[in-house]
């Protein structure tokens, strides 16, 4: 059912953990589909640009690939550029999602717009 | 990150070591999915896959070898169910059986309706989806359907069934046991209701039940049960998968959906799967042979159950608290703070095979029909996992188990954050 990749994010996820005084959180799901997540973010007030990102995910195999990926993805990005990953491009990067778990990329994605539009 | 130190996991009795399979794999915990098959039961079918290929129908010595082979299967399904032969129906899977109970009956019964004349069928909320879906999809070709709620213990009051029942009710169709969460429903009592409402109507009810996961564990008498719709499945009592039985009463009227043979009293029509259904026949006849491997499931399934809830905080047990109201061999539970996917596959990556009623299993989002029903709450169904034991279950496999699945949860509670 799962890609290689996806496994290898959901057995050793990098970036789960919480950070401490986070400049920003974002956040994604509902408990009627059983995803709940977080994203916390360190972000260079000079730059701009993602300094830490962690997660906490409370979901299936896929979220919580999909958030880890989302994490690598971002780390040390400008906030713009960030924000121009697209749900496709988590997917992607893990080898493709099977179709019922696209909502999980969607997910992730949704949390990091959350939370760059909480950047004030 | 830690990962969760991995024990040489015992092998599933009866099933052979995989080379791939370093980490020590193969502790079966899934019964309730599908059992494997006995080997008493292959020995039994092998002529028949092989030499013994005969056409039952065929009037030859090859099709006589092969429709003997059925009606011996068919007289000891029939003696299990205290039955006639002639009342057995060989189906292709449960999910067939259930089908054919259900549109069988209404497509017979609709035959003799006066116009305007609308049906009425009762189930409850917590049938496979075998009878659910079936329901679902004839009520949108104009038949009345009941769902009967279900307490938190996962079983239905015999009151709200009564209150339901009125002249027009055509058929009542609840499972003898749930698959989910093993709760045992009244069917005896069910079977005496209609009974009684039957005695004083000219309109008659009929009753289904889905056996499908009590055969192993339960006294399947139709008589005792006063059933006139029974379904069996094969596979879930250490037969071959694709062989299901309708037990049918005498003068049920069902009518067929496969059409085009003669086959199984012309309710079922394709040439029989002869193997499988000689399968079916040892299968059933190895069944009383288990009566004293009952005790001794219960036994490993009760101590898996308390030491669960002692080892794993925050874990809670799901359905029925009587043991007299459950099935021996299954327990249902939910653990804060996880997904029942991930769960499952972080066991799978342990070797241990278990089942959750979490949404991601299906193509809808939403969790399982039948924890909601009980009234479980989003976040706790999709928590949830079933362990379910069979006969090979053995107590060092529970104890590989109880080691892994705290240091499980643990991680996946560390990612959650909750």
């Amino acid at each position: 059912m799962y890609s290689k990749k996806v496994m290898e994010h959901f057995t050793h996820p990098k970036f789960f953990g919480k950070i401490e005084n986070p400049d920003i959180i974002g956040k994604a799901g509902n408990p009627r589909c059983g995803d709940l997540l977080t994203l916390y973010l360190k972000i260079d007030k000079k730059t701009k640009k993602i300094k830490d990102i962690k997660f906490k995910t409370l979901g299936c195999a896929a979220a919580i690939a999909a958030s880890d990926m989302i994490c690598q993805l971002v780390k040390g990005k400008a906030l713009r550029q960030a924000l121009n990953i697209s749900f496709q491009d988590v997917s992607n990067e893990l080898g493709v999602l099977p179709p019922l778990k696209i909502h999980c990329a969607q997910l992730v994605t949704e949390a990091l717009r959350d939370a760059i539009n909480n950047y004030k | 990150m830690k990962k969760a130190k991995i024990y040489p996991a015992p092998f599933s009795k009866n099933r052979r070591r995989d080379k791939k399979c370093d980490k020590g794999c193969g502790v079966y915990f899934d019964y309730a999915a599908t059992t494997p098959l006995d080997a008493k039961v292959l020995k039994r079918m092998m002529p028949y896959l092989k030499d013994k290929y005969g056409n039952p129908s065929s009037l030859h010595q090859f099709g006589r070898e092969a429709s003997e082979a059925i009606d011996e299967a068919r007289e000891r399904v029939a003696k299990f169910l205290g039955c006639k032969p002639t009342e057995i129906i060989f189906t292709g899977s449960a999910s067939e059986s259930d089908n054919l109970a259900i549109r069988g009956l209404v497509k017979s019964l609709r035959r003799t309706k006066r116009a305007g004349e609308r049906m009425h069928i009762i189930t409850s909320s917590i049938e496979h989806k075998a009878v659910i879906e079936t329901c679902k999809d004839l009520e949108k070709e104009g038949v009345r359907v009941t769902y009967l709620p279900v307490g938190p213990d996962g079983l239905i009051n015999l009151d709200d069934l009564e209150a339901e029942i009125t002249p027009e009710t055509d058929l009542v169709s609840i499972m003898y046991a749930n698959n989910e969460m093993g709760a045992i429903q009244p069917i005896k009592k069910i079977g005496q209701l209609i009974a009684k409402s039957n005695k004083f109507e000219e309109h008659l009810t009929y009753f289904h039940t889905d056996a499908v996961q009590a055969a192993n564990w339960l006294n399947c008498d139709v008589k005792e049960l006063d059933v006139d719709l029974l379904t069996l499945s094969a596979h879930k009592i250490y037969g071959p998968k694709g062989v299901g039985v309708l037990y049918a009463k005498e003068g049920t009227p069902i009518h067929a959906l496969i059409t085009g043979g003669d086959q199984e009293w012309k309710l079922r029509a394709g040439t029989e799967n002869v193997a499988g259904i000689v399968g079916m026949g040892e299968a059933i006849e190895q069944i009383k042979n288990q009566n004293s491997k009952i005790k001794i499931i219960q036994k490993l399934r009760d101590k898996l159950v308390a030491d669960v809830l002692i080892r794993v905080e925050r874990s809670k047990l799901n359905g029925p608290d009587n043991p007299e109201d459950k099935l021996p061999n299954i327990a249902n539970f939910s653990f804060e703070g996880v997904e029942g996917e991930a769960l499952v596959l972080s066991l799978d990556q342990e070797g241990i095979a278990v089942s959750t009623g979490s949404a991601c299993t299906s193509q809808v989002l939403l969790p399982s029909h039948v924890l909601m029903a009980m009234g479980l709450s989003d976040l706790e169904a999709h928590s949830s996992l079933r362990i379910s034991f069979g006969k090979y279950t053995t107590a060092k496999e529970i104890d590989y188990f109880l080691k892994v699945l705290p240091q499980v949860v643990e991680r996946l509670r560390k990612i959650s954050g909750r």
